[in-house]
């Protein structure tokens, strides 16, 4: 079978002080080949910890993860992932960086540059293929992200708060182009966030996530996506649905973050 | 209170340079709120040097260097009063046990060091006391036994009672014409030539001489060995001591930065070796491996390898774990994570290691040759220490300095053109 399902993830981590934090549990979910999940919630609620399992960077307490009919053991360039920032290597031209996956699979330069070319052309960084990538700007900078991880082509991409760290009219511009590159290519996204809005425009499907322990408080299937494809992104946030929708997660948000702080409130 | 002098002229051009550029400059500054705002107190870039207090403060270390050594470059009303030099006389008044008194002229004439005047003719003169002559060399005193041509003398009974007229007991002084007399407890008179403000060569020679030093050095050599074969010897050790000390302390570093075992093992020796400075190891080394060349590439190595096993260490900790799992989610190897992500990662704390480490290693090297060796930058200024050369002691300063400064501009061109990342990830 395609498709990657999460199947009944637990994972706990043990403190040096003996105790433990249950990060996640018991989370099950179904992603077919080519969907787009967001993935939203308060700080805590295990999302970074769910990607992670996700890529192989951390294994499950219990439960596992299939990609295509087989256990994902660690990780491997079928999920490729992006970063909020940093993950660039700085020591190579942004060619270099994009041709980085290619290059591990022993493709010689003239071989990958078919591909890097291609994938520049896509998120428009032809001209500053031979710069250093800390001479971009962060935006520019996350294309190059985009751009190394399609070069794999890998089954699915992961994205933790890629567009995090930029201002909100590069922010708006990426968004646009991570709903052209899914359309383009195809590939299943898993994208965590912490904007509600971005959530919305983003996902396909929508998981908010609740903390202590990490678990799917609600999911949700959305129209946004498919209509923000090759859409001014802002005439999609006028859709009388979208502001009804933004509400309704920003207020479940809300409790979830006053009941943890009445919690700790309470423990301490 | 004369030492006092050179440091309130420097003051005063530190002083006045700085009213006068102001004054100089006053037209091309702006005058707004934001652009006085330039000191920011943790905000140091706002400060920028001034060139032209730089340049200043360079110049005027020349020029009091030349004033108070009277160096022929400068202009004669700009040096500082030199010491007395030519002819000059004083009379002292003898007093025979008798109660009677004669007085006699001493002729002075007072030279350079470097200068033997005939000394100067005098006829006795009239009464007991006889006229005297002495020499003496500048910024020395002299010791004058006027009574030994008397018709008195001093095992007669004589005494000098006065000088220039002014009445002076044993251990007391007089001021004369060119300079002073002590009389001596034993009552013998000893000139002291006044000594003016400059700087006798023995202490401080005048620049043209240190210029004029370096010069004969660099063609005919000191001790045996050419003024480059000394320099030469000595970096040849930095570089040796350095570059094995490299050669052990990154892979050691990188081991220490991978393994919990190896950091486990060797974090107790580095970390107890490294605040130990270099200097203190030379007696043991002079011990095992005596003043040779090994002795003192084994120091520098020492020297070395602390310093690079801990950049090395550091630049292994210091790779962002999202880049790692980067390039573990591009299919990349463990291999070739450490190839292609940790080692180019490390690659910049790695050459501020390295010159951190040339220039200790600089510093040990002419330490250790102050202490033991045949040849070599430091071994030449103790050397010439000891026979009171000064001009060449200044001379290897000037020259040890001048490359130590070239290593570290060396090693930053070399820091931008290998790592131009640093500081950008």
């Amino acid at each position: 079978m395609s498709g990657l399902s999460i199947e009944n993830l637990s994972m706990r981590f043990d403190l040096p002080n003996g105790s433990s934090v249950q990060a996640l549990k018991n989370v099950t979910l179904d992603l077919k080949e080519g969907e787009l999940l967001s993935v939203l919630g308060p700080s805590g609620c295990g999302k970074t910890t769910l990607l992670n399992i996700v890529a192989g960077f951390l294994a499950p307490t219990e439960g596992r993860i299939v990609l295509n009919g087989h256990t994902v053991t660690g990780p491997d360039a079928e999920r490729g992932m992006v970063f909020q920032q940093g993950a660039l290597f700085e020591w190579m031209s942004v060619r270099e960086n994009v041709g980085f996956g290619p290059r591990m699979k022993g493709m010689s330069r003239s071989e990958s540059a078919g591909i890097v070319d291609h994938l520049l052309d896509v998120v428009g960084l032809q001209d500053f293929k031979e710069k250093a990538v800390y001479e971009l700007s962060g935006g520019m900078q996350q294309r190059v992200a985009l751009a190394r991880c399609l070069a794999n082509d890998p089954d699915v991409i992961l994205m933790d708060e890629p567009l995090g760290a930029l201002d909100a009219l590069t922010r708006e511009k990426m968004q646009s182009l991570v709903l052209k590159l899914w359309k383009e290519t195809g590939k299943t996204i898993i994208l965590i966030t912490h904007s509600v809005e971005e959530a919305l425009l983003l996902g396909e499907r929508l998981l908010v996530m609740a903390p202590r322990p990490g678990r799917i408080h609600k999911e949700y299937r959305l129209p946004f996506a498919d209509l923000g494809v090759g859409q001014d992104l802002r005439q999609v946030k006028k859709h009388p649905d979208f502001a009804v929708k933004r509400e309704e997660i920003l207020g479940m948000i809300w409790d979830m973050e006053e009941e943890i702080m009445g919690r700790t409130e309470a423990a301490s | 209170m004369n030492s006092a002098i050179p440091f309130l002229i420097y003051l005063g051009i530190f002083v006045g340079a700085f009213w006068v550029v102001r004054f100089l400059t006053k037209r091309g500054r702006v005058h707004d709120f934001t652009s006085l705002k330039t000191v920011t107190f943790g905000d140091e870039s706002a400060v920028r040097s001034n060139r032209t207090a730089s340049i200043i403060s360079v110049v005027t270390i020349f020029v009091l260097w030349g004033m108070f050594t009277g160096s022929s470059w400068l202009p004669g009303f700009l040096h500082m009063p030199g010491p007395f030099v030519g002819d000059t006389s004083f009379t002292y008044t003898a007093e025979a046990p008798d109660g009677s008194r004669d007085d006699a002229t001493v002729h002075i004439r007072v030279h350079r060091a470097d200068e033997t005047p005939p000394g100067i003719e005098v006829s006795p003169g009239e009464g007991f006391a006889k006229d005297d002559s002495a020499s003496v060399v500048a910024w020395r005193s002299e010791l004058i036994r006027v009574d030994l041509n008397d018709e008195i003398t001093k095992k007669d009974g004589a005494q000098v009672v006065a000088i220039d007229g002014q009445p002076v007991a044993p251990g007391g002084s007089v001021r004369v014409a060119a300079g002073v007399v002590n009389l001596s407890d034993k009552g013998t008179p000893n000139f002291v030539p006044s000594k003016g403000l400059q700087m006798e060569p023995i202490w401080l020679p005048s620049p043209e001489a240190v210029v004029r030093r370096t010069i004969d050095i660099a063609s005919e050599g000191y001790q045996g060995y050419t003024l480059w074969e000394h320099l030469g010897y000595s970096l040849m050790r930095v570089i040796l001591g350095f570059v094995f000390g490299a050669l052990v302390g990154i892979p050691l570093g990188y081991a220490m930065g991978l393994s919990d075992w190896f950091r486990g093992w060797f974090d107790p020796i580095v970390e107890f070796m490294r605040p130990v400075p270099p200097l203190a190891l030379i007696p043991l080394v002079i011990i095992w491996a005596g003043i040779g060349e090994t002795g003192k590439i084994i120091l520098l190595f020492l020297a070395a390898l602390w310093i690079m096993a801990i950049a090395a260490r550091a630049g292994v900790s210091g790779v962002n774990i999202s880049k790692v799992h980067a390039a573990y989610s591009l299919g990349a190897s463990k291999r070739q994570i450490m190839r292609f992500v940790i080692v180019p990662n490390s690659l910049p704390e790695i050459f501020t290691g390295a010159r951190v480490a040339m220039g200790v290693c600089w510093g040990t090297v002419v330490a250790a040759e102050l202490v033991a060796a045949e040849v070599g930058a430091g071994k030449m200024i103790v050397t010439a220490s000891k026979f009171q050369n000064t001009d060449i002691v200044i001379m290897g300063i000037i020259l040890i300095g001048i490359i130590g400064f070239g290593i570290d501009i060396l090693m930053r061109w070399a820091e931008k053109i290998l790592v131009p990342w640093k500081g950008k990830g």
